[in-house]
């Protein structure tokens, strides 16, 4: 019954992957898309990653989705153009050989694999007590390879500086997007009256829960930017200008943190990122609750793109 | 076949339609939408691999699966990023083709 199950799963994957590229209009391709992304969580929980499937339905298939439906509004004009470039048959051939090439190396090294595959999970195992923090995951992501999580934290920063860098000269500093205006007393103003509550105590729970459990600040951060982009939508507030001082001062703050944590780390522990000993959930949680505004500023304004007004309207 | 195997040679397809739609459409946003696909591919096949990596009563090596959600996080910044670029494109060329000018040659503008 699950091998069924599975098989159905892949088989409407591959379906919905050819339907993004060959669809008639870039509409249909990104509704494909995000339809795609949902079933890819389905894969993720089928792999036993729950965490990789909160966060792929979350940022995956959700924000990347509601991204590509943005762009495609506006791009409308420019796809009748862009169709008579289609290139010829010779071209669609050679690229039909080059990606059957590629799929077949990979599926030659899929099956070569060893048996058993090598794994970190014992190490893991035995040193996450130490931490103090029940879900692997985090574990990983804020102990063992916290490197890697202060990267991630600082390349979304520089991501959405060269967003913001794509601001005309005069709207430098301005207001993303246009403004939102919808009826006040309509359905959207209505959900974004009723469910930025329930949102906020779902987000806030799920990075709690992520020491845990599946969830953390990522999955929490999606669900908190979205409650934000609804009331921005509903036209209840503006997006914030991004000159706003405060605003930027949020936003570094979780690296900054993450930074100070870890420079902690070289005095107490003797190593950059080091947690001295029995301190390691209270950092932990210090980096969670500090990236968290930092997340949710980044994914919204990501998701707003580059000033087009200026800050005063 | 187990789940893990069959859901990694999945993948291996999905890399492959990824690549054919970057190449062959010529809109910029399908091209992105085509790359997103293949690098969902490539998760996947890490994910398969993480599986494959059970053990200490864990059902999956937890080392790839958190670097899978750093990897999915990193893929949306850029996105964003991919998108901003074609939208200023538009609005000071007016068009969204990546010909090389003159369009004599043909293929990728990159």
């Amino acid at each position: 019954m699950r091998a069924v199950v599975s098989l159905v799963v892949v088989l409407l994957l591959l379906w919905l992957a050819v339907w993004t590229v060959v669809a008639r209009d870039a509409f249909l391709a990104v509704a494909g898309f995000i339809a795609y992304g949902l079933l890819l969580s389905l894969v993720w929980v089928r792999l036993y990653g729950i965490d990789v499937a909160l966060t792929e339905a979350a940022i995956g298939g959700g924000l990347t989705g509601a991204l590509l439906l943005g762009a495609v509004g506006r791009l409308r004009g420019t796809e009748a153009a862009a169709r008579s470039e289609r290139p010829g048959v010779g071209t669609r051939v050679l690229a039909m050989a080059l990606s059957l090439g590629v799929t077949a190396a990979l599926v030659l090294c899929v099956l070569a694999l060893p048996e058993p595959g090598p794994t970190l999970a014992p190490q893991v195992a035995r040193e996450l007590p130490a931490t103090g923090v029940g879900n692997p995951i985090t574990g990983v992501l804020l102990a063992f390879r916290a490197l890697d999580t202060l990267l991630e934290a600082i390349v979304l920063v520089i991501a959405l500086i060269g967003v913001w860098s794509l601001a005309p000269d005069r709207f430098w500093g301005g207001r993303p997007g246009m403004r939102h205006h919808a009826d006040p007393d309509g359905v959207l103003a209505y959900f974004a009256r009723v469910l930025p509550p329930i949102g906020i105590v779902v987000g806030v729970y799920l990075l709690w829960a992520g020491a845990d459990h599946p969830g953390g600040k990522f999955q929490s951060a999606t669900i908190l930017a979205a409650m934000w982009m609804l009331v921005q939508m509903a036209g209840l507030a503006d997006a914030p200008a991004v000159g706003n001082r405060l605003l930027r001062a949020g936003i570094v703050a979780g690296p900054l943190v993450f930074v100070a944590v870890g420079l902690l780390g070289l005095w107490t522990a003797g190593y950059f990122l080091g947690y001295p000993q029995g301190w390691a959930k209270p950092m932990i949680v210090a980096i969670e609750v500090a990236l968290l505004p930092t997340l949710v500023l980044v994914l919204a304004l990501l998701m707003s793109g580059a000033p087009a007004r200026s800050a005063e309207r | 076949m187990t789940a893990e195997t069959l859901i990694a040679l999945v993948a291996c397809a999905l890399v492959g339609i990824g690549l054919y739609g970057l190449i062959v459409q010529p809109h910029p946003l399908r091209k992105l939408v085509a790359f997103n696909v293949m690098g969902s591919g490539v998760f996947v096949i890490f994910g398969a691999l993480a599986r494959r990596g059970a053990a200490a009563g864990m059902p999956a090596d937890p080392v790839p699966q958190a670097l899978l959600i750093t990897a999915i996080v990193v893929a949306f910044a850029a996105t964003a990023m991919t998108v901003a670029l074609l939208l200023r494109l538009i609005e000071s060329t007016g068009s969204a083709s990546l010909a090389a000018e003159p369009p004599a040659a043909d293929g990728e503008a990159r």
